[in-house]
């Protein structure tokens, strides 16, 4: 069980942030994602795009921002449950909430901060009848152990960066690699391209294009996909092990959605008069997975409403303790590890 | 500078004629947000970047729209429900030259 003062829900810029403002009320935290890796959507979708209203920040590149903010609360060492999703939240007798992942991993804490952003990425799944039932059986929507494709014949679908660099580690390692996709021209990086290229040229790569699966065959296990060849209409048959479309990640507000909290418009809603608090006490939301009148989606927004959020979070966590809120320029910034930033003090000196 | 006239179909087949200003800046997602003709959360779920096709449409006027961008037509390429008259309303920025547009939403991905 992992313990801590605030269990953030979601590692995008408002979650991490909230750390920072924990940290200097001396609260733990401890953050889960569905992602590999922090940033939300900042990092996910478009890391390499340019924002333009973080204030003091004239233009900043959305993954600069997120290393920023990594290093901005790494004195406050907070713990990283990554690749999971919040799955279950049940309230225990003390007042306290434990949250366990789809991957088991349990969490406990005295206030939860759901920094969900949109909600949880998951994969892009095509429209194709019976998809469901080769789930596990044949059809995989990410690659988390390529062994398990060793002398398989694999087809994979997409045109992305994950279709093109997958296609070519897998032409290594399945017996037949088939790379489907709508189009004959591929968006991913150019050396990406350029190595599908040459496989194909070399006869380890199967190309399809332009083409699509429409129909999936095989009695419990996944046999064979129907490829139809979108300029001609012609369907053929192929052969499979594994069938992997890999057509991006879009989210879902998934499990939070049922943790009895109050919905509106796909978003959470909260006290925006005091401190974002949910219907559930104890349980906050934050950033762009609430909604309160007037709401805005900012990275901004989110920034402000994690530090109000943190104020109330210290009241709940320490009851009896009065606080009065300092400017980190006053009090400067002690971390977790020991380390202590300061302003320089002024020098008192005579001047001859 | 003044609105424009724009019939949007929803995605339960009813239609709607708005009035979209021209001198807002605003492209054709935004408008079908601003009368929320789709629930929020189900469009224009990237924002407005071409990265996902939550805002496609169907366009089913003559109007002469401005070329797909390759961000465009590679985002298309990988959505559900494409068809030859699928564009994605993020990228339809509303001018003069669009009175009298006639869209439809594609259905939501769920």
């Amino acid at each position: 069980m992992i313990k801590t003062d605030i269990l953030i829900i979601g590692a995008g810029p408002t979650g991490l942030f909230a750390v920072f403002e924990a940290g200097l009320l001396q609260l733990k935290c401890h953050l889960i994602d569905a992602l590999p890796q922090p940033g939300g959507q900042c990092s996910e979708i478009y890391p390499k795009k340019p924002i333009y209203d973080i204030p003091g920040y004239p233009e900043v590149l959305a993954g600069e921002l997120v290393d920023n903010l990594m290093e901005q609360i790494k004195p406050f060492q907070p713990g990283f449950t990554l690749g999971e999703r919040a799955e279950t939240i049940e309230k225990q007798e003390d007042g306290s909430f434990v949250v366990t992942t789809n991957k088991g991993t349990q969490h406990q804490a005295p206030v939860v901060a759901i920094a969900g952003g949109l909600g949880s990425f998951e994969p892009r799944k095509p429209l194709l009848e019976n998809l469901s039932k080769y789930e596990d059986n044949g059809v995989a929507y990410m690659i988390k152990e390529p062994e398990i494709y060793r002398n398989k014949k694999v087809l994979i679908a997409g045109g992305g960066d994950s279709a093109l660099d997958w296609s070519i580690f897998l032409a290594d390692v399945a017996n037949e690699v088939t790379l489907v996709h709508r189009r004959n021209e591929f968006r991913g990086a150019l050396d990406s391209v350029e190595k599908v290229q040459q496989l194909k040229n070399e006869g380890k790569i199967n190309l399809i294009t332009p083409a699509e699966v429409v129909a999936l065959h095989g009695a419990n296990q996944l046999e064979k996909v129907t490829v139809k060849n979108t300029d001609t209409d012609q369907d053929i048959d192929v052969e499979v092990d594994s069938f992997i479309p890999l057509f991006g990640l879009s989210p879902k507000l998934g499990p939070i959605a049922n943790w009895g909290l109050e919905i509106e418009k796909n978003a959470i809603k909260v006290d925006n008069t005091l401190d974002y608090q949910t219907n559930v006490p104890g349980i906050y939301a934050i950033g762009d997975v609430n909604t309160y009148p007037g709401k805005l989606k900012l990275i901004l927004c989110g920034f402000h409403e994690a530090t109000l959020m943190c104020q109330s979070a210290y009241q709940r966590i320490h009851p009896d303790k009065k606080y009065v809120m300092k400017y980190t320029t006053v009090g400067g910034v002690t971390g977790f590890d020991g380390s202590k930033k300061e302003a320089p003090k002024a020098v008192v000196k005579a001047i001859d | 500078m003044s609105d424009i006239k724009i019939t949007i179909t929803d995605r339960e087949g009813v239609a709607h004629e708005v009035d979209a200003p021209t001198d807002m800046n605003m492209n054709l997602m935004e408008v079908v947000r601003s009368y929320e003709l789709a629930p929020e959360g189900t469009i224009g779920i990237c924002g407005g970047m071409a990265m996902c096709a939550s805002c496609q449409c169907y366009v089913q006027s003559n109007h002469q729209l401005p070329e797909k961008s390759d961000d465009e037509d590679a985002m298309l390429s990988e959505a559900f429900f494409v068809k030859d008259n699928s564009r994605l309303g993020c990228q339809i920025h509303i001018t003069e030259d669009l009175d009298g547009l006639k869209v439809e939403l594609a259905p939501a991905e769920d």
